[in-house]
């Protein structure tokens, strides 16, 4: 390199330096609070939540938020507690409710209450619906704030009931109502291939989630509410399992693992005349599907039911008080009702309070599209969704045990003994 | 003087080496001695519990027997593929840059696109394998769903994607040899058969031990399209050793017992990797 070149380049660093402190010394007046979310349905969410961003910092000047796409749930929580771990964590994030004992036990997070402080925080605290906080508290305190969530619905298609001679505005009430009108749903064609089937429920990625549907409507509760035991093998747990496999075995459902993501598709394709996936999903679903279809809670047995699932927000111990200060703001503003409205009507997701339901935009859009207020009427039978301590590992040990069952490795009630034994192993040291 | 300055040269390199390659297998195998530590409760010395509770957890013999099966299979299959295709495309056959590029592309796309495209491939129904099965009348088959499908289903997407990225070496290989060998079997009126016996495998050799080599770790390194594919289900049917391994370190964030279970996979691979170097090595060049 030239001299003349390599002192140029020693100037323009040093510009640069000087730069820099100048940019640091304004930013001190900012507050940055970067934030991991995740996206797990169809839909521009990325824009949304970008658009939240901006509007907010447009209405506080002091405070910059940065959203950070991190991937499905999963990578979420991997990237957030490996930055966690080493020692840079975002200030904030969605993530799982369900994984809430996880991220208490790696030390990682702040309870909210710390920041309630006025009486319109304490407010805003009690605004959310109760079943959306069964899976936000644990040992007294509350954890998480209730953001994209969600719980299973049932989505029919109204013209594959017609030609099955079903009256295409009722919807199966009752397990058996279910499975007799999936056997009528259920299409062959001349060489005896199912072409379409009567009913759907995915098994994979997260099967238990969607067995709860299974397990809460045989008035079975899957864990206890300090994540410390679970009652896999519970007789009434065994039927559910049974119940779902009977319908594999009938053939109106379809054989094997069943895909989570190509769900919804396999709806529009009008593979599947039944399908259970999220109230997220309603958006995806509404754009893309070709026919007219319904969504209907989850059919019952010995009572309603469901699970609530999503995520919520958590503020990691380790930003600076101010950041936490910042979060905090931004998690009240974002979960207010107009904008919790706004998410709901743009995702699907169900609004987090019931006073969002009655802002004037959403009473508008629940009455010109009342499929959309379906999960909001479900949730008063809602249940809190599997959520223990050791969390992955001890739902790994129930999704492989539904898994053995529904592609015929074992029957139900040995899978569900098997990983009831494995998840008592795993809880031991946690009671 | 002169080893100070020699030293000076080295030393990026090894502090690179030793930062990211040295220093993380080292603190591995000391970690793989310690209990995992959990919010504020550090890590102690459990001595060899980590390789107990690895020697009885039934997931990782699964994941062993499957990575066996898979590497079994993509082995042998995408050298042999690749073979075929490099001495295929080394002819002068009409089109042959379009063939040569198409044999290539699955290697340089993005591993998690294609597996996306590859889980449209296999999708019940209306995917494209159930649409040929389907015009031949057969019945259909959950591909991805089966336990005794999903790990043949992901050894076929890793040959694939394995392949053309062997027929490069191969390709390139062939074309170093000397044409006077082929001009001189011809005279002799040698068949083409005894022609690749004779003279091109065993010239190809060690160019064979080179992309053994890279087929034994990406045997065992093998982890992307579990995750679009089948998240190593149904019932850890397509489980493969380091996709457990992720699960444990990873998602249930047990590092104790993922640092064993990486000591024990460094550790094989290693050996493996020694054996072909000081035992192969010296028998594949042709003298």
């Amino acid at each position: 390199m030239q001299r003349k070149t390599f002192n140029r380049g020693v100037a323009a660093l040093a510009a640069a330096a000087a730069l820099g402190i100048g940019g640091a010394a304004r930013a001190q007046q900012q507050v940055e609070i970067p934030f991991f979310y995740p996206v797990a349905v169809g839909g521009p969410i990325a824009k949304i939540i970008d658009g939240f961003a901006n509007d907010f910092m447009k209405a506080n000047p002091g405070i910059k938020v940065t959203p950070i796409y991190a991937g499905t749930y999963q990578e979420t929580i991997v990237k957030a507690l490996t930055a966690h771990k080493a020692g840079t964590p975002p200030v904030f994030s969605v993530l799982l409710s369900t994984d809430m004992f996880t991220l208490i036990d790696e030390d990682a997070i702040v309870p909210v209450d710390g920041f309630v402080k006025t009486a319109e925080d304490k407010a805003w605290m009690g605004s959310f619906y109760k079943a959306f906080m069964l899976n936000s508290q644990a040992g007294g305190k509350t954890w998480g704030v209730p953001f994209q969530r969600s719980t299973v619905v049932m989505y029919w298609n109204k013209e594959a009931f017609k030609e099955a001679g079903l009256d295409p505005n009722k919807a199966p009430q009752t397990w058996a109502e279910l499975k007799s009108m999936a056997t009528k749903l259920t299409k062959k064609d001349s060489s005896g291939k199912v072409t379409q089937y009567g009913v759907q429920i995915p098994s994979s990625g997260f099967p238990y989630w969607l067995f709860q549907t299974l397990t809460t409507t045989n008035d079975a509760i899957l864990a206890n509410e300090a994540g410390t035991q679970v009652k896999f093998d519970d007789p009434k747990v065994v039927e559910a399992l049974q119940y779902w496999v009977d319908l594999g075995k009938a053939g109106v459902h379809p054989p094997g693992v069943v895909e989570w993501g190509t769900t919804p598709k396999d709806f529009f394709e009008k593979k599947a005349a039944i399908i259970y996936t999220t109230t997220g999903n309603l958006t995806n679903i509404r754009s893309n599907a070709k026919f007219d279809f319904g969504v209907g809670m989850i059919p019952a047995n010995k009572r309603k039911g469901s699970p609530t699932g999503g995520g919520n927000f958590y503020i990691f111990k380790k930003a600076s008080p101010a950041q936490q200060e910042a979060a905090f703001k931004f998690i009240k503003w974002v979960t207010a009702p107009e904008r919790a409205a706004q998410w709901s009507i743009d995702t699907g997701y169900v609004a987090v309070s019931p006073a969002a339901y009655e802002t004037p935009p959403l009473k508008k859009y629940g009455s010109e599209f009342p499929p959309a207020l379906v999960a909001r009427d479900q949730l008063p039978h809602s249940v809190a969704e599997l959520s223990t301590h050791d969390n992955q590992r001890v739902t790994k040990a129930l999704n492989d045990g539904l898994q053995a069952a529904l592609t015929g490795a074992k029957p139900p009630a040995q899978a569900m003994q098997d990983a009831q034994r494995e998840a008592d192993r795993l809880l031991r040291s946690y009671k | 003087m002169a080893a100070l300055h020699a030293w000076l040269l080295l030393l990026p390199a090894l502090v690179l080496l030793a930062a990211f390659t040295h220093w993380p297998a080292v603190a591995t195998f000391i970690d793989s001695f310690f209990s995992t530590p959990r919010g504020s409760r550090p890590g102690v010395w459990v001595g060899l519990e980590n390789y107990q509770v690895m020697a009885e957890d039934p997931v990782f013999w699964k994941a062993v027997t499957n990575n066996l099966w898979f590497a079994g299979a993509t082995i042998p299959l995408s050298i042999g593929l690749a073979l075929l295709m490099a001495l295929w495309v080394n002819e002068r056959i009409p089109g042959r840059a379009a063939v040569r590029m198409a044999y290539f592309t699955p290697t340089v796309l993005p591993m998690i696109a294609v597996a996306n495209i590859w889980l449209f491939f296999y999708t019940p129904q209306y995917g494209l394998l159930e649409q040929v099965t389907g015009a031949l009348g057969l019945p259909s088959h959950n591909w991805l769903g089966n336990p005794s499908t999903a790990l043949a289903c992901i050894t076929v997407v890793a040959v694939w994607k394995e392949a053309g990225f062997f027929m490069i070496f191969y390709l390139a290989a062939l074309q170093t040899l000397n044409p006077s060998l082929r001009e001189a079997a011809a005279i002799e009126g040698a068949s083409r058969w005894t022609f690749f016996r004779r003279i091109q495998w065993p010239l190809l050799m060690p160019t064979t031990l080179f992309v053994l080599v890279n087929a034994i770790i990406n045997g065992f390194r093998m982890v992307d399209h579990v995750f679009i594919l089948t998240r190593g289900g149904p019932d850890n049917a397509s489980t493969l050793l380091l996709y457990h391994l992720y699960e444990v370190g990873f998602k249930f964030w047990d590092t104790g017992y993922a640092s064993a279970i990486s000591v024990v996979l460094v550790v094989t691979l290693a050996s493996v990797a020694l054996f072909q170097f000081f035992v192969l090595d010296k028998r594949v060049h042709y003298k």
